[in-house]
């Protein structure tokens, strides 16, 4: 079939920011779905807090210290989280570097913050209904969480090389965009796993 | 540093014709040898694998629903026993939902839709090349478990407490649920593959009013499978976990609850079939648009049925619970909902049938299809409206009445459509056309087979016959449809040998396809066939729905993107204005290695949980090595 040629894009940039990257756009489905995911867990919880007369069955509700300590911590790595974003988007390399490093040890600190959230559930995964679909949710966010935090390691250490090239910088503020996922998605299951049992 | 690359790099402006063509075949091809060939992330090499693939497993499940029609064509036959047919009916199920169904529709949509919108690959090539993976080992574990005889027994729909330990005490379900795993993963990257292939690489010009009905049935179907899916996900993870490591989600004397299952199974299970049927219809709106040589009539509305479906999809899990004891209140929102979804079915088969008798149709095999499937999804559709209402379902819950609904809305909704699919895309997909003579044949055997083999299931269920039973005796007077039922089925098998026949033989020595064989008007048929490795030398520029129709003297295309590295263009998601020429991923060994580590640590998972321990560093390397960006054209300058 002949072809006219109507119109030239050389001009075009070779990446994007935000909805004009095709990463951010995965980053969203994959938000989508995980999303999906932690709301049917959450269905199940309520599923089971429904048919069972007691709850937490057979168990003392979790310690509130290690979820609410995570949550503040949550809450407060939205601000280096968010100067990234800006240092990114300014293609600043040295600040993009500092700010890596300081979400990736935020993402560990909250990782082993976790194993002490894990321990304090009061309940073991095989108590009960109520143990397992703790567990069980708690084990989704603990996997949505380190494969964040690895993501973010790996996206630091890359930096540090010959990779860090002006592209790189629009997957630093996808990653970016998806740490607020994380948190996002924790608040609601706070709420579920440390006040629904104290109701 | 990069920018002054850019501006010194080879643009396609500068290259024409041939010298153009040769250029970017040799930049976006797949790699030579055996390993090229494993490191392949060209839609249509994963789309070709995943089609063959399916087909395969269509004809493994097909074998299986055969030796269960032998078992039934006569009162207490003993051909096969009973363990063996719980284990073949659970195969049957398994297969056809789960390694056919659903990976067939994804993959033509992985092959097709990026030729649709005019693009030079899908989104994420690497992971569509992982996602394929994983849907090949996990097949490959389903199939060969059942061959050393630890396959699933308990089911598609894997029940609990059927499916729990104290019941199941063997490994069967935990291959079932691991198999599950697998095609969710490969299923679920398919669907991010293609929104965001459908939201940001459409060509220039290609309005959210002009893409193809097909590319819409599959971005509605994506969006399903990513918010179904992750429920069977929760679903089987838990099962899992309630048999290797003692949770209780499904144990009632512990809290847990068996219906939880039920629901959590079916809020998937439900848009499953929907997952399936959407496709299909997809399908039958491009063939019919084609052979009926005119634009469906009534675009908008068949758009707006589409995504009314795939929402009520969500609102009907329940009426696969009517016998469980519901409240009333649920049960009857439940049945309004379920009836209500023949709604927008319907006002797409008045647009269908609008369309042809306003159009001069050429009744070529694809279309036999298109109208075989019109009359099989129609009674399949009738008799979903029985059994979404609870006095009806009640009593033929769990008979082959049900059997008998969900072949004809399965079979009729999507296989037909499907099969009318390949004789219209073979020649794109493969250069040669498919016998027109043996398509034919093919047709009225499938069509007389299908109607022979499972309207009997109708009265049969009516009269009685519970379904999911081995044999039978001889005063229930169901030997005579069974016996004809077996007749159909075997009728229906040889239709499917047929087209295998069919293939073959025109891969050797079938007509020469060209460019366009059946006139069509969308962009798939606006390039070479088999499409080179680029897919388009130039990104076209789509001014009109039916592209080809209305450009058909020369059509509009960019120019400006590189030649030098593979890149892609980017548009916006309404307008589709070109944004970004943004790189798109060269061939990689990585994602096959990821594949290798994810299963084995899915299949460890099931022997010891420690396998979660030692199977995560492994996927943690490959998938580091995936991310790396080791390899790049652009990062090696």
């Amino acid at each position: 079939m002949r072809q006219t040629i109507v119109r030239n894009v050389a001009e075009l940039p070779t990446y994007g920011y935000g909805p004009r990257s095709g990463p951010w756009w995965g980053a969203m489905g994959f938000m989508a779905l995980e999303g999906m995911g932690f709301a049917i867990a959450i269905g199940a919880y309520l599923y089971l807090y429904a048919v069972n007369p007691n709850w937490p069955i057979g168990a003392a509700p979790p310690d509130l210290w290690p979820g609410t300590a995570e949550t503040i911590i949550y809450l407060l790595s939205i601000i280096p989280n968010e100067m990234i974003n800006r240092v990114a988007h300014r293609q600043d390399l040295a600040r993009v570097r500092i700010g890596l490093i300081v979400m990736s040890l935020i993402g560990i600190a909250l990782l082993v913050l976790r194993g002490f959230e894990f321990a304090h559930l009061n309940t073991r995964w095989d108590n009960s209904a109520y143990g397992s679909i703790v567990w069980l949710i708690l084990g989704l966010h603990t996997t949505h969480l380190a494969t964040d935090v690895g993501d973010t390691v790996v996206l630091a250490v890359l930096m540090f090389t010959r990779h860090a090239k002006p592209r790189r910088f629009s997957d630093v503020t996808d990653n970016v965009f998806y740490w607020n996922f994380v948190v996002l998605a924790w608040l609601p299951l706070y709420v579920l796993l440390d006040w629904v049992p104290r109701l | 540093m990069s920018i002054v690359a850019e501006q010194r790099e080879l643009r396609d402006d500068a290259l024409n014709g041939l010298q153009l063509s040769t250029r970017l075949e040799n930049l976006w091809r797949t790699p030579s040898g055996f390993f090229g060939a494993l490191a392949s992330v060209d839609h249509k090499v994963v789309g070709r694998r995943y089609i063959v693939t399916a087909f395969v497993f269509l004809l493994l499940g097909g074998v299986l629903a055969v030796l269960m029609r032998v078992q039934l064509a006569g009162p207490e036959k003993t051909f096969l026993s009973a363990d063996k047919y719980d284990q073949i009916f659970t195969m049957h199920g398994s297969t056809m939902m789960f390694l056919f169904a659903v990976p067939v529709m994804e993959a033509f949509a992985v092959y097709l839709v990026p030729l649709m919108v005019g693009t030079r690959n899908i989104a994420f090539p690497r992971l569509n090349a992982f996602s394929y993976w994983m849907f090949l080992f996990g097949g490959c574990f389903l199939w060969i478990s059942f061959m050393l005889n630890v396959g699933p027994d308990v089911g598609w729909f894997a029940y609990v407490p059927l499916s729990s330990l104290q019941y199941t005490p063997t490994k069967r379900p935990d291959v079932w649920a691991q198999m599950i795993t697998f095609t969710e993963v490969a299923a679920l990257a398919v669907s991010v593959e293609i929104v965001v292939t459908v939201f940001k690489l459409r060509a220039p010009g290609m309005t959210l009013d002009r893409i193809p009905l097909f590319v819409w049935a599959m971005l509605v179907t994506s969006f399903l499978v990513m918010f179904a899916m992750p429920s069977i996900m929760v679903a089987s993870t838990s099962l899992i976990l309630d048999r290797l490591v003692n949770t209780r989600f499904y144990d009632s004397s512990s809290g847990g609850h068996p219906l939880l299952w039920q629901h959590l199974f079916w809020f998937f299970g439900h848009p499953e079939v929907y997952i399936i049927f959407i496709p299909g219809t997809g399908m039958v709106s491009m063939i019919l648009a084609t052979f009926a040589r005119r634009p469906v009539i009534g675009y908008p509305v068949v758009i707006l049925s589409l995504i009314a479906t795939g929402f009520l999809s969500f609102g009907l899990w329940v009426h696969h619970m009517f016998v469980t004891g519901l409240p009333q209140l649920g049960a009857g929102l439940f049945t309004a909902s379920s009836m209500l979804i023949a709604v927008p079915s319907g006002l797409q088969i008045f647009c269908w049938l609008a369309t042809l008798w306003d159009g001069r149709p050429v009744y070529r095999t694809p279309l036999l299809f298109v109208l075989g499937f019109i009359v099989i999804f129609v009674i399949g559709g009738l008799s979903g409206v029985m059994v979404a209402s609870v006095p009806i379902d009640t009593q033929v819950h769990d008979t082959y009445f049900v059997v008998a609904h969900f072949h004809y809305v399965l079979i009729g909704g999507a296989v037909f459509p499907l099969i009318g699919a390949v004789y219209y895309w073979f020649p794109k997909i493969a250069g040669r056309m498919l016998s027109e003579r043996l398509g034919r044949w093919h047709f009225w055997l499938a069509f007389v087979g299908f109607n022979v083999a499972f309207f009997p299931m109708h009265i049969l269920g009516l009269i009685g016959m519970p379904r999911r039973v081995y044999t039978y005796t001889a005063d229930m007077d169901w030997a005579h449809l069974n016996l004809l039922s077996s007749a159909g089925a075997a009728i229906f098998a040889i239709s499917f040998a047929l087209l295998l026949v069919n293939a073959i033989h025109s891969l050797r020595s079938g007509a020469l396809a060209g460019d366009n064989p059946w006139d069509a008007s969308t962009l798939e048929w606006a390039t070479t066939s088999p499409p080179p490795p680029q897919n388009f030398d130039r990104i076209p520029i789509v001014k009109h729905r039916d592209p080809l129709w209305f450009d058909n003297e020369s059509l509009p295309v960019v120019a400006g993107l590189s030649v030098e590295r593979r890149e892609v263009l980017m548009t916006s998601l309404a307008e589709a204005e070109p944004q970004v020429r943004e790189a798109s991923p060269e061939p990689s060994i990585w994602p096959l290695l990821t594949a290798i580590a994810t299963t084995v640590f899915f299949i460890g998972s099931i022997f010891t949980p420690w396998a979660v321990l030692w199977g995560t560093p492994p996927m943690a390397v490959t998938l580091i090595g995936w991310f790396w960006p080791s390899g790049s054209k652009e990062d090696e300058e």
